[in-house]
């Protein structure tokens, strides 16, 4: 599903070029879950991006359903996570102006795998069916983490990638959320890699991969 | 994946509603006032095209009477029977219709726009007429009239027999000199020795005099245009910060970079086209409004005719539709860049405009110092109507630029010297709103300079139009005669009476390969009294009565470079010096008056056509003169008559301009009203503390409001200089180019105090909604920027 080899990357400062990743490699089969996890600045977010293909790696290559995403071109790679790819980010990143029910449709009505059953049984799973026609500002910080999770669902990918998608929640919510979330993953049959501070979080997947200083540890 | 995405990116306008009415009302003005005057002016100029068409008017050389206007129809027949291939014309009134009898057989072809070969002329075709359709609704039921539409405005044509009898006549007014003449044909001296042959180069165009006048509408047009545009490009500014977010997420989800660039522009584009077309109905409207004004200038300026009816043409919705688009996608172009460059990962985080705002201030000084220099070379090198509309187009645009730097420089005064806390707070949030509100100050800066610039040149030509009249009408009665006879029993009889009179002489002439008219004057203590000179030698009109010397007209001297001391060629064998030039505000053509011998020798069967009359009583002398000369009462008018109509032309002129002016500031109110309303809500998140830690939203809203005004004077103070600069170029550069003219520059204080108070008061109601809007937000709006859930 997804195989990260080696993967290298560094960002440009005014004291010159710091290392972010280095050489880090990894491995997903579907329907696996898996935790990275690290101290801030670790390069987990950037691992994660890369993987989404909305980050290019300076070295090392990422193939996702055994495309090589790092050989691909912008339209190639937005086809790819049109298609396969799922993101959930810590600010939820909702479009403002659609209502909570189109957002949830959005993604897969882009890539045309629209399905309004399936979708109304995700809100229901995550407790939104009575918020579909609101906008995501009428909704509190645990409600649209949720719609973001039912939008990411709902495109029916076969890798979902998640960043802190309980870091802005409380820790009751957080649980509540997590486990809707693990539910309807396993349903699909996707694989998911999940960035996490969180130990608990880290403890509810298959396995984990701790990040340091941009290495596997 | 276009549905969806087209679907997302339009949600933000429902959600939006004050930002999409920003969008498409600036679009709207801007196309509104721009197309509304340029189909004034190709209305005027499709009537310019017919009157060419229909009058023949500077197509062919005429056969005229010396004197007087008429032609004896035998003197056709003899031209014709000596071999001149002439064509006869008869110009005359039915009603307050002008009629045209033309000789279809004869005419070249083409002429009067109305040939044989369209079967629409049938020689001797009784009592029909052709004319447009308001024409023939004008003529009523006195002739049967064929409604065509490629007739002049307030012209009738017809058979030249039908013409006469449908007039009483039986003479001609003209006759029509085809281009191709037999070699051998007896000379025109020896056959009709009372006519002359006027070339037709002697004939003004109609269509170049009134240039300048179109010009300076669309010069207004363009100023509105700008204006308008500025409101469009801080919405679409707006809109992109506020959706940076938006995109971001559509990327992230699949769509890509191209497919969304191009999407984002389909979108604009189709809402730009949207507020273009309601801007062309609102144009139409406009210049519907306005024509019959305009068209009352062109007739009292320029004698030409336009239709009152407006035509919906495509050369002015087309250009002006084309050139809304345009300014779109210019507006667009920087950020749909911005979208291309930008990181997949950048900030959704609005940017605070004021995060780039030093950057900008910086390329801003450059800039507005850049066409400040340049409008300064222009100043001494212009030359040219388009130089001078550049030079303005310099000034206006860099005092534009300038203004938020100098409106920066004046907050950090303001701030450094501020000592209790909220006002500090005041000014450095002022100063950090000014990158977002930038764009409206300039847009007012710019209209209310038009308004101090414009409104200086109208009234300093006023008061100097007024010195020209009481210096032109100083006789208290004029009278015109028909011919030579009336003329010479007029003069006997005041001269019997002891009344002084000016007796007038004319004649058109060809002066420095330019058309003029030459006046034959009989120098008297009227013209010593009264006329004064631009400048001129100290025995003038001693000079000009001797028969040594004319005056020109400053049209005249600016247009061929002739002044005091030059010496021009009045006929081909004679030359005389120029001993005085004068100003010159009623007619846009070049005039030279000599004596009224000098003018007898040149034109020996003229008569004097027109007199100026002395007197303390002239309704007493009216009666005298009908009674006795046989003048009617419509061939007399008092000297207080000739000021009114003169003056309402005057007034009629600026109409146009004075409604251009109002519109204009308008629409810069409008423009502070949408970019208050849209940085609105960008604001919260800066007032939210200042809310939390004890200033009221009472108080915030009246601070709101006193930023306004505060921001609206500062901007009236720096349009004095820049409106004034302005009033210069009018005056000084733009009317020698435009008519001939240079009037002196007054100032009107009271008058800028009270457009100070208009500006000011346009700002504040401008800035009272959004203030009002900030005093009723919520707390729970103000609580939400803590929570971070904004």
């Amino acid at each position: 599903m997804l195989k990260i080899s080696s993967v290298e990357k560094s960002y440009a400062h005014e004291d010159g070029r710091i290392p972010v990743l280095q050489g880090v490699s990894l491995a997903l089969e579907q329907g696996q879950t898996l935790a990275l996890t690290g101290e801030s600045g670790s390069g987990k977010s950037t691992l994660l991006h890369i993987a989404a293909g909305l980050e290019s790696p300076d070295a090392g290559s990422v193939h996702v359903l055994e495309q090589d995403v790092t050989a691909m071109d912008d339209s190639a790679r937005a086809n790819l996570r049109r298609r396969d790819i799922a993101l959930v980010f810590q600010q939820f990143n909702l479009i403002p102006s659609l209502t909570v029910g189109t957002n949830i449709s959005f993604q897969a009505a882009l890539s045309g795998t629209a399905d309004s059953a399936y979708e109304a049984t995700l809100a229901d799973a995550l407790g939104l069916s009575d918020q579909l026609s609101k906008y995501p500002e009428a909704l509190s910080g645990g409600q649209q983490q949720r719609v973001a999770i039912a939008r990411a669902l709902a495109a029916r990918p076969n890798l979902l990638l998640a960043d802190e998608p309980t870091g802005n929640l409380d820790e009751h919510t957080g649980a509540a959320v997590l486990e809707q979330m693990l539910d309807l993953v396993r349903k699909s049959g996707a694989a998911l890699m999940v960035v996490t501070h969180s130990p608990k979080v880290a403890a509810r997947m298959d396995r984990t991969l701790e990040l340091s200083g941009g290495k596997v540890v | 994946m276009i549905r969806s995405c087209l679907i997302a990116l339009l949600s933000h306008w429902r959600r939006n509603p004050v930002q999409l009415f920003a969008y498409l009302a600036g679009l709207a003005i801007a196309t509104a006032l721009w197309s509304g005057v340029q189909a004034i002016n190709s209305e005027a100029r499709s009537s310019y095209d017919a009157a060419a068409a229909t009058l023949g008017e500077g197509q062919y050389d005429r056969l005229i009477p010396k004197q007087g206007s008429v032609i004896a129809q035998d003197t056709y027949v003899a031209l014709r029977l000596a071999g001149w291939l002439v064509s006869p014309v008869l110009d005359t009134q039915l009603g307050e219709t002008r009629v045209i009898g033309v000789e279809p057989v004869t005419s070249p072809t083409g002429f009067a726009g109305l040939t044989l070969t369209d079967g629409a002329l049938t020689p001797g075709d009784p009592d029909r007429l052709f004319a447009n359709a308001d024409t023939a609704k004008a003529l009523g039921d006195r002739a049967r009239v064929t409604v065509n539409e490629n007739v002049a405005p307030g012209v009738a044509i017809g058979d030249i027999g039908t013409v006469q009898r449908l007039s009483g006549r039986d003479d001609l007014s003209s006759l029509v000199v085809l281009p191709e003449q037999p070699i051998g044909r007896s000379n025109l001296e020896t056959i009709a020795p009372d006519l002359r042959l006027q070339p037709s180069q002697q004939v003004a165009d109609v269509a170049q005099l009134t240039d300048s006048f179109h010009l300076n509408l669309t010069a207004f047009g363009l100023l509105s245009f700008a204006v308008g545009l500025f409101i469009v490009h801080a919405t679409i500014g707006l809109a992109f910060e506020q959706r940076r977010g938006m995109i971001r997420t559509i990327r992230a989800l699949g769509v890509p970079l191209r497919t969304l660039v191009t999407l984002i522009v389909v979108e604009m584009m189709a809402l730009a086209a949207i507020g273009a077309a309601i801007g062309i109905v609102l144009g139409y409207v406009i210049a519907a409004l306005l024509l019959p004004d305009v068209a009352a200038t062109l007739r009292g300026l320029y004698g030409a005719e336009v239709s009152g009816t407006l035509g919906f043409r495509a050369e002015w919705w087309l250009s002006g539709f084309l050139l809304a688009l345009l300014g779109t996608a210019v507006a667009l172009a920087g950020r749909i860049w911005q979208i291309a460059a930008m990181p997949l990962l950048a900030s959704a985080r609005p940017r605070a405009w004021v995060m780039s705002g030093a950057a900008r201030l910086g390329a801003q000084s450059v800039a507005a110092l850049a066409l400040l220099s340049a409008a300064a070379v222009l100043v001494i090198f212009a030359d040219g109507l388009i130089l001078v509309f550049a030079l303005l187009g310099c000034l206006l645009i860099g005092g534009a630029l300038a203004l938020p730097v100098l409106t920066s420089y004046t907050l950090s005064f303001f701030e450094q010297r501020a000592t209790r806390p909220l006002w500090q707070w005041f000014w450095a949030d002022t100063r950090q709103q000014l990158p977002g509100l930038s764009l409206a100050l300039m847009a007012l800066l710019l209209a209310v300079s038009a308004n101090v610039g414009v409104s200086t040149m109208v009234s300093s030509f006023r008061l100097t139009f007024v010195g020209f009249l009481d210096q032109r009408l100083a006789p208290e009665l004029f009278a015109q005669v028909e011919s030579a006879e009336q003329s010479a029993k007029l003069e006997a009889y005041l001269t019997a009476q002891g009344i002084e009179i000016l007796p007038l002489r004319s004649a058109p002439a060809q002066i420095e390969g330019r058309p003029a008219q030459v006046f034959g004057v009989r120098v008297g203590p009227t013209y010593r009294d009264n006329w004064a000179f631009l400048d001129a030698d100290a025995l003038a009109w001693d000079r000009v009565a001797q028969g040594e010397a004319i005056i020109a007209n400053e049209q005249l001297a600016r247009r061929a470079n002739l002044w005091v001391g030059d010496s021009v060629q009045i006929s081909p064998d004679l030359r005389l010096p120029i001993v005085a030039v004068v100003g010159d505000y009623g007619n846009p053509q070049g005039q030279v008056v000599v004596s009224k011998d000098v003018f007898a020798n040149l034109y020996p069967d003229s008569f004097a056509g027109q007199f100026g009359i002395r007197t303390n009583d002239a309704p007493a002398l009216r009666a005298q003169i009908a009674e006795h000369v046989g003048l009617t009462e419509n061939a007399m008018i008092n000297q207080g008559a000739i000021k009114a109509m003169s003056l309402e032309v005057f007034e009629r002129t600026f109409t146009v301009t004075a409604a251009l002016n109002v519109l204009t500031l308008g629409v810069a109110a409008f423009a502070i009203l949408m970019s208050l309303l849209t940085l609105a809500d960008l604001r919260v998140p800066q007032l939210a503390p200042v809310w939390a830690i004890g200033v009221t939203r009472a108080t915030l809203g009246r601070l709101e409001l006193f930023r306004a005004v505060g921001l609206g004077r500062l901007v009236f103070i720096c349009a004095i200089p820049l409106g004034l600069a302005l009033a210069w170029i009018l005056l000084a550069l733009v009317n020698v180019e435009a008519f001939g003219w240079q009037l002196p520059m007054f100032l009107f204080p009271l008058d800028y105090l009270q457009l100070g108070a208009y500006a000011l008061v346009a700002v504040a109601l401008a800035a009272a909604w959004p203030a009002w809007r900030l005093v009723r937000t919520p707390p729970a709006a103000l609580l939400k920027v803590f929570a971070h859930e904004r």
